[in-house]
């Protein structure tokens, strides 16, 4: 392990640490532009440059593996003598536009002047001038200030696994470019905003908004997937301005996907803020005393059977207990989370977790991908398929039509027959899949929310254990869910109970008449055109499908509008955190239903949120483990038999429009319009928005 | 030559090499390793652009990116990084004239004006009927002989204003004057004559004889 000293203090570190690496492990803080941990190291800001005895020049830190013995300067003379040159020589074509431009107030490039620049120049020449260059509705650019550090295209080419960016000519001429002007085609394309230290590529739904100082930052998680990113609300007033990711290693690294980022203009869009109800056809604004008295009236006296609840992709775990709770006390059973008719079990949680988990990833050798399409269904898993993929010795398969991962795929068929053939150990990838270490299986929704869904999962199961993904030591069987409130909703058992029925068969019933009141909480991912005359009570926060056909609208809160439990698809609990006030009169979903009980006479059993996940924690224990992974037990589940021979389709047909909130986005709805076309976008496949 | 900027260029639909150049193109690919294709850019690039007639178009460098399994953006940078690749059309002589310190010295600016003058284009022009594109370029590296103007692959060497529309009038009668010193000197030798080893091998002083020997 070699030994240096830096600034006077003598530390050990691995070996092939660079001398910037061993600067931050000392706890001493060395400029840089160009140098990112997660990306490949470029050495080209030169903003880094320290001394190094013995070395005839400053040594460019970020590029410079330590070698034993080396004692580094970094607040010498030269040191500091370089820098500022450097400093000067990135601000001779730097514009002086720090007051209209964006990124000031979180631009390195303003703070590391502070420290280094030189308070006149003395350049006399013109600034060069860049034209700009049109990214997409999502990536603002202002060429002139584009320091060269090149974060933007390493960020693209390795992490996004897109190359589509570079820097073309040379020299003063040098440009950051796609160069035949088009938008970059990349769900995490929004990430280079972050990465630029100056204000070359910034946000462009949040330009000329705010400032940095005068947002409130609520650390939150995301909700438009099952991944659970982290996140910052950035909000000022009532209003939320913009979303940032927050570091988390396991889950989102320090990346979020674009539709994290910028669905939130949705939120102020097509909003319920205040109750309705259906008077001669039309939904006509109520009071909440109306609306609750007219749902408690229906529902008092009707038999518990004759009640069903569907809870909905965005739905938090608070809402969906007291729903349950609410209406169990009915007699209801019929209930159910999974809008898309997955089968999925909930009496083993390990048949419907990503057991491996999303770091676990980097674990695995080998991997098959049945009915999934990670890229649009959960970029940030995506994002570390590519992450394994890239450091090597990992074969992907995939049954389905895959379409392009940002990695090399093989494809091993569409549908049920593949999966068949893996299931009787036949085939070239089975022996792949023996020969693997760590092998793992991702199921799909595409897979499972068809009519064999359970006969899939049995295949998924029965693959796992032939192929020994299953062990003390590793669990390689995973379900990818595209909705995050779907772990939370299994986890509570949110589905149907001793003679309840399923989302199909609520739909039979209503048509048939056999249920009689249909409670919807935030479900606008089915069908509604055809349920006959059920009363349905949409509880929700968006005017989308459910709402349209609702004879009582009770307006809810969004996921930034409240403090709420979700678990995404790993079983991993997060608590949301409210960043804003629900809007109007829209209240939060817990307590709309804590209300509806004290009209109905039958109050439920809290009356405070912290009350609430007291008992939910009592019910259900594993949403006491906050950000921490309980691994699942494994069990039975699915059932055995062939898998039908029909192709996978997948859920999502366009990935920038997949809930009431990106539905309701004017942002998603440009990138839509723009990336909807691509050429390796997913077969549409009519069943879905 | 290599940027962006300026009037938009008509591009071609569509680029292949011809059947002779794809075998040049294996051979170069074939000098690589497996997985390595990539290093095989530059002169796949060059066969691209001599079978344009001098340039390259973009269809070109995305055929050259399919064709060694790169992406078309590595390409693009590779091509507008490299000054001998031109993005848009040329004519069929590409006069470049260096104007580095020792042309300077020895008289660049007549040729230039020279080529000026005759082709009636400013430089970067192009004649209006496609025979001579004018750039100016860096020291080309054949100083002893400045000043010097590259015709397409050609150095024609120790040229003067006369000198230069000479060759310009050659050059457009359709005849290509034999490349090198116009001023009929062999290589880089002096002017003047020889002025050292003037004298005949052998006849020389004690030592001479071991060349005989060997």
């Amino acid at each position: 392990m070699p030994k240096v000293t830096i600034d006077g203090q003598e530390i050990e570190v691995a070996p092939g640490t660079t001398i910037l690496q061993a600067c931050q492990q000392a706890g001493v803080e060395v400029p840089h532009f160009c140098y990112h941990e997660r990306l490949m190291i470029a050495g080209n800001c030169r903003m880094c440059l320290v001394e190094v005895e013995k070395s005839p020049k400053p040594v460019a830190s970020c590029a410079m593996p330590v070698a034993d013995g080396n004692v580094i300067h970094t607040q010498s003379p030269t040191a500091i003598k370089a820098r500022r040159g450097v400093m000067e020589m990135l601000l001779i074509n730097h514009p002086l536009d720090c007051p209209i431009c964006d990124q000031g107030g979180e631009c390195d490039l303003q703070d590391q002047a502070m420290a280094y620049g030189f308070d006149r120049g003395r350049f006399e020449e013109n600034k060069r001038a860049v034209r700009d260059k049109d990214f997409g509705p999502l990536v603002a650019t202002s060429m002139n200030r584009c320091i060269h550090c090149t974060r933007c295209i390493r960020f693209l080419t390795e992490i996004a696994g897109v190359e589509e960016l570079g820097a073309t000519g040379r020299g003063e001429a040098m440009e950051i470019t796609t160069y035949v002007e088009k938008a970059l085609g990349s769900e995490l394309s929004a990430n280079i905003i972050d990465l630029c230290p100056v204000g070359a590529l910034t946000s462009k739904p949040y330009s000329y908004v705010a400032r940095p100082w005068e947002l409130r930052k609520t650390e939150s998680v995301d909700v438009l997937d099952a991944v659970g990113s982290n996140i910052r609300i950035d909000s000022r007033g009532a209003q939320i301005l913009r979303v940032l990711p927050r570091l988390h290693e396991d889950i989102n690294e320090e990346w979020i996907s674009d539709k994290t980022r910028f669905a939130i203009d949705g939120l102020v869009r097509r909003r319920l803020d205040r109750p309705y109800i259906r008077r001669n056809g039309k939904l006509v604004e109520a009071e909440w005393q109306e609306a609750l008295d007219l749902v408690a009236d229906r529902l008092k006296g009707v038999p518990g059977e004759r009640i069903a609840a569907i809870a909905g992709d965005l739905c938090d775990a608070e809402a969906m207990y007291a729903l349950k709770e609410l209406l169990t006390g009915l007699g209801a059973t019929s209930f159910d989370c999974r809008q898309d008719g997955a089968r999925l079990d909930p009496g083993c949680r390990a048949g419907y977790l990503f057991n491996t988990t999303i770091a676990g990833i980097e674990q695995a050798d080998a991997c098959l991908l049945v009915g999934t399409n990670p890229r649009w269904e959960a970029a940030l898993v995506n994002a570390r398929l590519r992450k394994r993929y890239l450091r090597g010795g990992f074969r992907v398969a995939a049954i389905g039509p895959a379409p392009d991962l940002t990695f090399p795929v093989e494809r091993l068929g569409d549908g049920g027959e593949a999966l068949n053939a893996l299931v009787r150990g036949e085939g070239p990838s089975a022996e792949v899949l023996r020969a693997a270490k760590a092998p793992m299986i991702i199921l799909g929704q595409g897979a499972l929310a068809r009519a064999d869904s359970a006969r899939v999962l049995g295949a998924g199961r029965a693959i796992a254990e032939t192929f020994g993904m299953v062990r003390p030591d590793w669990n390689g069987f995973n379900v990818l869910h595209c909705a995050a409130a779907r772990v939370g909703g299994l986890d509570l058992g949110f589905v149907p109970g001793p003679g309840g029925r399923d989302v199909a068969g609520i739909m039979e019933a209503c048509r048939s008449g056999a249920i009689e009141i249909l409670y919807l909480l935030g479900a606008d991912e089915i069908d509604l055109s055809d349920i006959g005359s059920a009363f349905v009570v949409y509880q929700g926060h968006h005017g989308d499908r459910g709402a349209a056909r609702a004879d009582v609208v009770l307006p809810g809160a969004a996921y930034t509008e409240k403090d709420a439990t979700y678990v995404n698809t790993e079983g991993r609990v997060q608590l949301g955190r409210k960043a804003v006030f629900p809007p109007g009169r829209a209240r939060e979903d817990w307590a709309i239903l804590r209300a509806l009980s004290g009209v109905l006479g039958r109050p439920l059993h809290f009356d405070s949120l912290s009350e609430l996940r007291h008992h939910m924690r009592a019910a259900y224990p594993v949403f006491g483990e906050i950000d921490h992974i309980v691994p699942a037990e494994w069990g039975m589940f699915g059932e055995a038999g062939p898998v039908g021979p029909e192709p996978f389709t997948y859920p999502i047909a366009d990935f920038y429009r997949t809930d009431p909130i990106s539905r309701a986005s004017a942002t998603m709805a440009q990138c839509s319009e723009r990336f909807g076309g691509r050429s390796d976008a997913a077969p549409r496949t009519g069943t879905h928005g | 030559m290599n940027t962006t900027e300026g009037t938009p260029v008509a591009q071609p639909e569509r680029f292949e090499f011809t059947p002779e150049n794809l075998d040049r193109a294996r051979a170069h690919i074939a000098k690589y390793p497996a997985g390595r294709q990539a290093s095989a850019v530059l002169p796949l690039l060059d066969l691209a652009q001599r079978q344009m007639g001098g340039w390259v178009p973009r269809v070109a460098m995305d055929y050259v990116a399919g064709l060694l399994g790169m992406a078309s953006i590595r390409v693009y940078e590779v091509a507008t990084f490299y000054t001998m690749f031109n993005l848009r059309p040329v004519g069929r002589y590409l006069l470049q004239a260096c104007t580095t310190t020792p042309c300077w010295l020895r008289g660049s600016d007549e040729v230039v004006a020279a080529c000026e003058r005759k082709l009636g284009i400013a430089m970067g022009g192009t004649t209006e009927d496609g025979l001579f594109t004018l750039v100016e370029v860096e020291c080309l590296g054949a100083c002893v002989n400045a000043p010097i103007l590259q015709v397409n692959d050609d150095f024609y060497e120790d040229l003067d204003g006369p000198a230069t529309e000479a060759l310009l009038d050659a050059f457009r009668a359709g005849s290509a004057p034999p490349p090198g010193s116009v001023i009929g000197r062999h290589g880089s030798a002096p002017i003047k004559g020889k002025t050292t080893l003037t004298e005949a091998p052998g006849a020389a002083a004690p030592g001479g004889g071991a060349d005989d020997a060997g």
